[in-house]
């Protein structure tokens, strides 16, 4: 804590700017990218599940997650430079949803990019989504960073067009957890070609930041914290000396390192997943790195949700994670050992044991 | 097959419910002990209770000497008359200045972990010490007024010498907080209806409504998941801090802005106990003032319960005249009126109740049914000293 706050003070007389929130390290936006006006930061809301229920009704709690991590972004000083949304905006792809996920979001006074989830395509394949949003895959530069977004939870063509008497038995197939009539998500031909297209004019040397949906590693194929043609996508991404993954999906905090790809998760604002571990009969490649955060406190509902602060001074991602009713996390790129690394439960000592029976 | 049966049965019995009900050992309510629902009281290993030292915390307590105007003592906002507190919505300080906040009742605050609405001092100790430099409460500008008649009252210098072994130069703040706050650690009561009922085993001691607000606090009221009540004790208090919805609603629009400004005063020095009581609007961050955290925005520390129907008026602006204000206030989800719009920040376990209006009125039967019948002090006290 002290060293925050020395941190803070000293980033306060340098820049001369105002750090909000002491528990966030913006200092570290003063660290040399390029040239100080080329440092920048962007906050990361994601997994907000609006979820309609009759009328003008939708589920308060969802409602609240999205509308606090709104709220909260609006209060970050320095400014952020853009926010990502992580995907599933909705919870079954509705029209309603959408609009009232997008009603919530606009009270943001930053510019906003969004990223697809399976909660949002399943219905329509996105029709609606698009109309409000753009296109589900694109790239663009900022400051010096080329950044991709992909929609990753595409699956088989047999099982999107072929298998369900209804678009909404569709979603609410893809919407469950261990059904045995899912489907892998993947990122497919079409967009790895198209990828392959995008990334063939950025130069090497280039920082890449790539946001997805579903984690774009193979995690844990049950709850589809997985991506099928992940070994294609890493393929693609190899040449590059500074590559970040960041995705949402999981509902909390996962980090790791592939070659020369690091990945962080982000969190959601509707409600917190288990760990896939506590699922011991089943396969299972958690990140090795990763360190699970304690249990939620049922009586808080935010409790375990929550939304980050990533800045990219350096070309990798540091992720500062604002939990509600729960301490604050960062997860910050080590440049020496080169993988991302926790910043308070690293050490097995200052760890919070997380339930492991249950 | 009999034992499980035998198993079930103990099963349903010692729930939280039944176990107060049924399984105590029932005690004589009349002579039942006068702190009975509360823990052992924490002292500071550095500053132990002794009967001198609290009658010397009492009569600082009083002295209407430390302060700007000669008008206000400790007691003026906690009287001991009105359960140590003022029942006025926010307290009234030197030449009539009022501040922004709902004094609290000092009676048990000897068990919360921080003291003031937003937790900005760790114990009574450093607590005390705030209200004399305050700008709207004592007006004192430093606390050498203090020192000087304490080092030079012929009565103070005999009872510190007595207490403390210290006079003149030596004798500092240090010792005058000391003894307010053993004063402060003496005012403890327990042994409310609820007390001898829950804990006292005595069955007749909460009517018929009290017992079904009992049943509404722990579950669909959700009281107890902030007022806590543990097996054998009740402090009516998690000692965290909540966006309940009270003060941060009416300046939600503002609150960029202000938040923006308190740090920046605060970078420059400003001191966060004067910011707080002097700027209504900037009152209403709460604990977020302590700590800069979004966390805390707009949260206040859960006060106690105990003796709550002689504390009105409620909450820490004293916006809420009744128990039944607070109530309802809670089962609207965190807003007054009704139809105003929820807070972004409010915390997550605020939520409609759905609660109907007799739930209403037995939640505040319940409620009333926590009041002391008389102010008792912990053992080492018990030989001498008094605040009565």
């Amino acid at each position: 804590m002290s060293n925050i706050d020395q941190s803070r003070r000293n980033f306060l007389k340098t820049g001369g700017l105002l750090a909000l929130g002491s528990t966030l390290p913006i200092s570290l936006v003063e660290l040399a990218f390029a040239e100080s006006s080329q440092n920048f930061t962007f906050a990361y809301i994601s997994d907000a599940h609006i979820q309609h229920i009759k009328g003008n009704r939708f589920v308060r709690n969802w409602d609240m997650g999205l509308r606090r991590a709104v709220a909260e972004a609006n209060l970050l000083t320095p400014k952020p430079d853009f926010v990502m949304f992580g995907g599933d905006l909705a919870q079954l792809g509705s029209k309603e949803e959408l609009d009232h996920g997008a009603e919530i979001m606009s009270a943001l006074k930053h510019p906003v990019k969004y990223v697809m989830g399976e909660h949002d395509y399943y219905l329509d394949l996105g029709a609606y989504w698009e109309k409000l949003f753009g296109p589900q895959y694109y790239s663009f530069e900022h400051k010096g960073v080329h950044f991709v977004v992909l929609n990753s939870i595409r699956t088989y063509d047999d099982w999107t067009h072929k298998r369900w008497p209804t678009a909404e038995q569709r979603m609410l197939e893809m919407a469950g957890l261990d059904n045995p009539n899912g489907s892998p998500f993947m990122v497919g031909d079409e967009q790895r070609k198209w990828l392959k297209e995008d990334l063939a004019k950025v130069a090497k040397t280039t920082p890449i930041v790539v946001f997805s949906h579903s984690p774009l590693q193979k995690i844990y194929k049950g709850w589809n914290f997985w991506t099928e043609d992940a070994e294609q996508i890493q393929a693609l991404l190899k040449p590059f000396k500074k590559v970040s993954v960041i995705y949402g999906h999981v509902h909390q905090i996962q980090y790791n390192q592939i070659g020369n790809i690091s990945f962080n998760s982000v969190m959601a604002t509707a409600w917190p997943w288990p760990y896939p571990q506590s699922y011991a009969q089943a396969e299972q490649y958690l990140p090795k790195l990763t360190v699970p955060m304690n249990r939620a406190d049922p009586f808080f509902e935010r409790d375990a949700t929550g939304w980050q602060f990533i800045n990219v001074a350096n070309g990798n991602v540091d992720v500062n994670f604002t939990l509600y009713n729960n301490s604050d996390r960062t997860v910050r790129f080590d440049t020496v050992k080169k993988q991302p690394r926790d910043q308070a439960y690293q050490d097995e000592k200052a760890r919070i044991n997380p339930q492991r029976h249950y | 097959m009999r034992r499980l049966l035998l198993l079930v049965i103990t099963v349903f019995s010692t729930t939280a419910w039944g176990q107060a009900v049924d399984s105590r050992q029932p005690t004589a309510s009349a002579q039942v002990n006068p702190l009975l629902g509360l823990p052992p009281l924490p002292i500071p290993a550095d500053n132990p209770q002794t009967p001198a030292k609290i009658a010397l915390g009492e009569k600082l307590f009083h002295d209407k000497r430390f302060s700007i105007d000669g008008t206000v003592s400790c007691a003026n906002c906690h009287d001991g008359n009105k359960a140590f507190t003022d029942n006025l919505p926010v307290s009234v300080g030197h030449h009539g200045l009022t501040g922004t906040r709902n004094a609290p009742t000092v009676i048990n605050a000897a068990f919360y972990k921080s003291q003031f609405w937003d937790g900005r001092e760790p114990d009574l100790e450093a607590q005390s010490k705030g209200p004399f430099v305050n700008p709207v409460e004592a007006g004192l500008a430093n606390h050498e007024p203090i020192l000087q008649i304490v080092r030079t009252d012929p009565d103070y210098h005999a009872a510190f010498k007595g207490v403390f072994n210290v006079g003149g130069d030596k004798l500092t703040m240090e010792h005058v907080s000391k003894a307010i706050a053993s004063f402060e650690r003496s005012l403890i009561a327990g042994n409310s209806a609820f007390d001898r009922f829950y804990f006292g085993g005595d069955k007749s001691a909460l009517n018929e409504q009290q017992q079904r607000g009992l049943q509404v606090f722990l579950e669909q009221g959700r009281c107890v998941s902030c007022h806590t009540i543990e097996q054998d004790h009740a402090l009516f208090s998690d000692s965290r801090f909540h966006n309940i919805g009270i003060g941060i609603n009416a300046v939600q629009d503002d609150v960029p802005r202000l938040a923006q400004a308190f740090l920046e005063a605060k970078n420059k020095g400003g001191d966060v106990d004067k910011m707080v009581l002097t700027d209504k609007k900037s009152s209403e961050l709460g604990r977020f003032a302590v700590t800069d955290a979004f966390n805390d925005l707009g949260a206040f520390k859960t006060p106690t319960l105990r003796n709550i129907a002689l504390t009105a008026p409620y909450m820490h602006d004293g916006s809420l005249k009744t128990l039944k204000e607070v109530v309802v206030h809670y089962n609207n989800g965190g807003v007054t009126p009704a139809d105003a719009i929820v807070n972004d920040f409010l915390s997550g376990g605020i939520r409609p109740l759905n609660l109907s209006d007799a739930q209403i009125d037995d939640l505040v039967a319940f409620m009333e049914a926590l009041t002391s019948e008389q102010y008792a002090k912990p053992k080492p006290a018990a030989k001498g000293g008094s605040h009565e």
